[in-house]
């Protein structure tokens, strides 16, 4: 299958890239991966006139600790996140979520900025943002900005970008104290899309109460789905099962799937309730 | 153009092999720097300036490669369309890892599928490569032969 014809840059500097796509519009997407964009392009569902390759760009491939938050750059590959000691020790959610991210070719290929970007609400990185709080950084010709995650992903496919702008970076805060998390992910073989998952974030203050609490859902809405009535119901209380089982219920309500060649809607309710009930780390 | 197109069409190499053309089956598989990727998600302008080993590289002059060698040994394959694609990523993680555990080579190969064999002798075949390599006396075999590729 092949892509409608489109114009294709290349360019080698940032400034030049943000250049490139304020002149191109709407027809220019950016090109990081391609793991989503390619295959979407090859199915015709995605025909930009003008693709604009980042991968020649330097200084975007950071994945590094930069003033309590771990700073992801818009060219760190799946594999490298999961592969990096720095993300195991900043965020145990983030650590979870990473090896499951598609499957090791297109781990080698995709970055963590084009999957958020990206917008797929089958797509795990965003979940992990939005369980987390972490931001997005967008660039443009006149100016930089930072974007919350539950701002940023705003629905099916579609990101709170200006026209012209482009994440150079997306930003993870670092776990402190007692922090725990996860990423469960339920999928018909390995590599496959989520038929659901979760991202589960705890922060435990010294008393042993839940100071912070974040909990998204994969696969089972129109976009990543944070449960914040669940997080809020978590706050203030003491950690345990009968807690999370209430949480997990709402998550299990706030759920919208459609049926789709992954599973009928009633079946993804259930499987996010079963899974929202994590322990803390 | 796509890279699996410039791969084959092109340069005529067609061990590569377009299976599912939907970045799910692993079939296209190339090493792309030295790292496995499906090269029906790449455009072919994009490999301008790296290095793209197929399967025809694996070969070391007119000598298999141990993880060839090994399948053949090992009855690795049936009809042979992943072969090509599992016998590449075998070597790449054999260049990392040498003596890599049932689960180690079951992940490695997790983006690979095949319909014919069960998996089972593509894991040994893989395994006892790495075996052939961790006692070889002679030159590092585990590198294949790679071109430069100039679009």
């Amino acid at each position: 299958m092949y892509p409608s014809a489109f114009d294709y840059r290349a360019p080698r500097s940032v400034d030049e890239a943000l250049d490139v796509l304020a002149e191109g519009g709407d027809e220019a997407r950016v090109l990081a991966g391609g793991q989503s964009l390619i295959p979407m392009m090859k199915l015709r569902l995605a025909s930009p006139g003008l693709l604009v390759d980042i991968n020649h760009l330097g200084g975007l491939d950071h994945l590094a600790r930069n003033n309590g938050h771990l700073a992801v750059g818009a060219l760190a590959r799946h594999a490298d996140v999961a592969a990096s000691a720095e993300v195991a020790a900043a965020n145990p959610t983030m650590a979870a979520a990473a090896r499951w991210i598609a499957d090791p070719l297109v781990r080698n290929r995709g970055t963590l900025c084009g999957s958020v970007a990206h917008c797929d609400p089958e797509g795990d990185w965003n979940s992990v943002m939005l369980a987390v709080g972490g931001e997005v950084v967008a660039r443009s010709r006149t100016g930089e900005r930072t974007i919350p995650a539950v701002d940023f992903v705003v629905d099916f496919f579609t990101n709170a970008l200006a026209p012209g702008e482009m994440v150079t970076e997306v930003r993870i805060p670092v776990a402190t104290g007692r922090t725990g998390g996860d990423y469960l992910k339920l999928e018909r073989k390995i590599g496959d899309y989520a038929t659901v998952a979760v991202a589960t974030h705890l922060v435990l203050d010294d008393a042993g109460r839940v100071a912070e609490a974040g909990l998204a859902l994969t696969g089972v809405s129109g976009r990543n789905l944070k449960v914040t009535e669940a997080e809020q119901l978590m706050v203030g209380q003491q950690p345990g099962e009968e807690l999370f089982a209430q949480a997990a219920e709402i998550a299990s309500r706030a759920c919208d799937p459609t049926d789709d060649v992954r599973g009928p809607r009633s079946s993804r309710g259930c499987y996010s309730s079963t899974w929202s009930a994590p322990g803390p780390g | 153009m796509l890279l699996v197109d410039l791969v084959r069409t092109r340069a005529g190499l067609t061990g590569t092999h377009v299976g599912c053309d939907t970045t799910s089956c692993g079939a296209c598989m190339v090493l792309f720097d030295g790292r496995p990727v499906k090269s029906c998600t790449l455009f072919a302008v994009q490999a301008d300036g790296h290095a793209v080993t197929t399967v025809e590289g694996l070969k070391q002059g007119g000598d298999l490669h141990p993880v060839q060698a090994a399948f053949k040994e090992h009855h690795g394959l049936q009809c042979g369309f992943c072969t090509s694609g599992m016998m590449l990523v075998g070597s790449a993680l054999l260049a990392e890892n040498d003596d890599p555990g049932e689960d180690d080579v079951r992940w490695a190969i997790s983006g690979n599928i095949c319909r014919c064999t069960g998996y089972v002798n593509i894991v040994k075949a893989i395994q006892a490569a790495g075996a052939e390599l961790r006692g070889a006396d002679g030159p590092d075999r585990s590198e294949g032969t790679t071109g430069e590729v100039t679009a």
